[in-house]
């Protein structure tokens, strides 16, 4: 049989091009024509003007990161403490979770545990933040309980010092649960004969996790830390703007708030998309960076080489 | 049962220990299920208890469906949930539709486009666009204030596109043959043959998208300044967490008295929870292996 020319492909898969289009088209317009809007981080953004004639400015807009104004560097300090505090105790979290799970006898009891664990995964920030208002607010159930046994109030919804604590308890109370789906499956993956293997050679439990249950993870592991760094500069940003205006920006501002604040609520557009633009690809080169790590430790990582 | 615990010759965690898992594990779900307990009690209690209780009912004496009749009776809640529940279900369906067509259009690895596609859709997935430059894409195409900014730049969700993909590749090759030996072209075997196999990857990628146009609250915020075209997340923050007073004006209850604001608040939560408690016993269950699908092959 002779090779098609491209065309005779093309005609035979016609329907599969035609059914890719619409999702392509969505594609190009929603996630690739916005980075030439980034073009205004070099220009002298005036909505009235429009993007074409706004007068160019090169790197002015960039001199706001460089030159480290106070308020961008407050932004930039609060996300780097808010994913550091993410990855030290939102990242593990759901690992010990899922050895807990996976350590129950009954499956109809860990089925049970499961769907009740993942259900906060599927309610909004919206929903989230006035939950924790209700349970810890100045009116909340704990503050009752508090001073039902003249025990005094604690304030953590409105008090800044606690931001960075509540900010990292809603999102354990959220995703921890979710996010123990994918340990759960790559447990139950393991290979039960090295546990017997082990077993018969007289290790503890605690040595079996040690040498059999951690490494079965580490591929998994590594690849979404992997992940999580390319989001580094990302840091729960509708839950953040829901409760700034109850503790202030000096402890809740972040990057993307410091974006939106800054451009869309207060016009300079310019400065905000610089900031958004840096923020961008320094995610990209860090998740370019950890990549190659991981291929040099012998991992998968998210893509192949 | 494959549970390792059970084979012989294994050492069985001790009493202490498995008490102690008992009641870290017990104590996770009672974190979840006690503010829905208690946020179901408040939106059915009556102004005494509420004002007894301090606020936050745990368990209400008396059951009172006034919060949720003050609501529904067409003001600003009615109207809010109406547009999202529009959004979400126009939202939902066009994004399966495309979806599952490019999803499809990507799953034949010979085919002359798979290539440059399956690029497009991998690098939609590393490079998010940013706040601003997203913001002036939908400002040009004239979509503010139009409920098309909410579905539009989110109707196409890269990550459950190579998940789809991923799962049509894994059905039996055999299969698509056989069919095409007996005339079926690539629309019959779509509908006939790869949508009936795949239900329940559908079911669970069809609840992550119904998820984030029914939760979508940043994007309103951002692209609809007409509060009137607000949705149900919006009431919320500006009811529930910025404690606005919602009065007889809003809820369109004339003459009626009154129920608490507390009751009136969480009755609106309750309502935000309930369409996603509806649906997530029957598509719970498929999630392991939707979720595998895309965090193996992807």
């Amino acid at each position: 049989m002779s090779r098609l020319t491209w065309w005779d492909r093309v005609r035979r898969d016609r329907i599969l091009l035609l059914a890719a289009v619409p999702g392509v088209a969505l594609l190009l317009i929603f996630h690739y024509l916005p980075w030439l809007g980034n073009v205004i981080a070099f220009k002298d953004y005036q909505p009235y003007i429009g993007i074409f004639d706004s007068p160019w400015t090169g790197f002015a807009n960039f001199r706001v990161i460089v030159n480290g104004d106070p308020a961008f560097l407050n932004a930039l300090t609060n996300t780097l403490i808010i994913t550091l505090l993410q990855v030290l105790i939102v990242f593990p979290a759901p690992i010990a979770l899922a050895l807990l799970l996976d350590s129950l006898m009954s499956e109809r009891l860990k089925r049970a545990v499961q769907s009740i664990l993942y259900l906060p995964h599927f309610l909004s920030w919206v929903i989230v933040v006035a939950i924790f208002m209700q349970l810890l607010g100045d009116g909340g159930l704990l503050n009752n309980f508090l001073r039902e046994h003249d025990l005094g109030t604690v304030s953590i919804i409105s008090n800044p010092d606690a931001f960075l604590a509540l900010v990292t308890g809603q999102v354990l109370w959220k995703d921890a649960g979710w996010a123990t789906i994918l340990f759960l499956a790559a447990l139950s993956r393991i290979d039960p004969t090295l546990y017997e293997a082990s077993a018969v050679d007289g290790a503890s439990r605690w040595r079996q996790l040690w040498h059999i249950t951690l490494p079965g993870l580490r591929s998994l592991i590594v690849l979404l830390l992997i992940l999580r760094l390319g989001d580094a500069l990302t840091v729960g940003f509708e839950q953040i703007v829901l409760q700034q205006q109850a503790v202030g920006a000096d402890a809740s501002e972040v990057l993307d708030t410091y974006v939106y604040n800054n451009g869309i609520l207060a016009g300079d557009w310019g400065v905000s998309a610089a900031v958004g633009l840096v923020k961008g690809v320094i995610g990209l080169l860090l998740v370019l960076g950890a990549n190659k790590l991981a291929h040099r430790f012998g991992e998968q990582g998210v893509y192949q080489r | 049962m494959s549970s390792r615990t059970t084979i012989a010759g294994v050492t069985v965690a001790s009493k202490p220990v498995r008490a102690l898992k008992g009641v870290i594990l017990a104590a996770c779900c009672a974190a979840v299920i006690v503010p829905f307990v208690g946020i179901v009690s408040t939106s059915l209690s009556t102004r005494e208890q509420i004002t007894r209780d301090g606020g936050f009912v745990l368990l209400p004496d008396q059951v009172s469906f006034a919060a949720y009749q003050a609501i529904l009776s067409g003001g600003v809640v009615t109207r809010a949930t109406l547009v999202s529940l529009f959004i979400t279900i126009a939202g939902t369906t066009l994004s399966m539709a495309t979806t599952i067509l490019l999803a499809y259009g990507l799953s034949r690895p010979r085919s002359v486009a798979h290539r440059p596609v399956l690029m497009i859709v991998l690098f939609a997935l590393l490079f998010t666009p940013g706040i601003i430059p997203s913001y002036l894409v939908v400002k040009n195409l004239g979509l503010l204030d139009t409920y098309w900014a909410l579905i539009l730049p989110v109707a196409v969700n890269a990550f459950n596109v190579i998940i789809l993909r991923a799962f049509f590749m894994e059905l039996p090759r055999e299969l698509i043959e056989s069919a095409r030996i007996d005339g079926a072209g690539d629309v019959a075997i779509l509908f006939r043959i790869i949508l009936p196999l795949s239900k329940a990857v559908l079911a669970v990628i069809g609840l992550f998208y119904a998820v984030a146009y029914w939760n979508a609250f940043f994007s309103a915020l951002l692209y609809l300044n007409d509060t009137a075209k607000w949705p149900l997340q919006l009431v919320l923050r500006t009811y529930v967490i910025n404690q606005t007073q919602i009065g007889v004006d809003q809820l369109g209850a004339a003459g009626v008295a009154l129920p608490p604001q507390e009751a009136i608040q969480m009755a609106i939560l309750v309502l935000s929870i309930v369409p996603i408690l509806v649906v997530y016993p029957f598509v719970q269950r498929h999630f392991t292996k939707g979720v595998l699908i895309g965090a193996v092959k992807g």
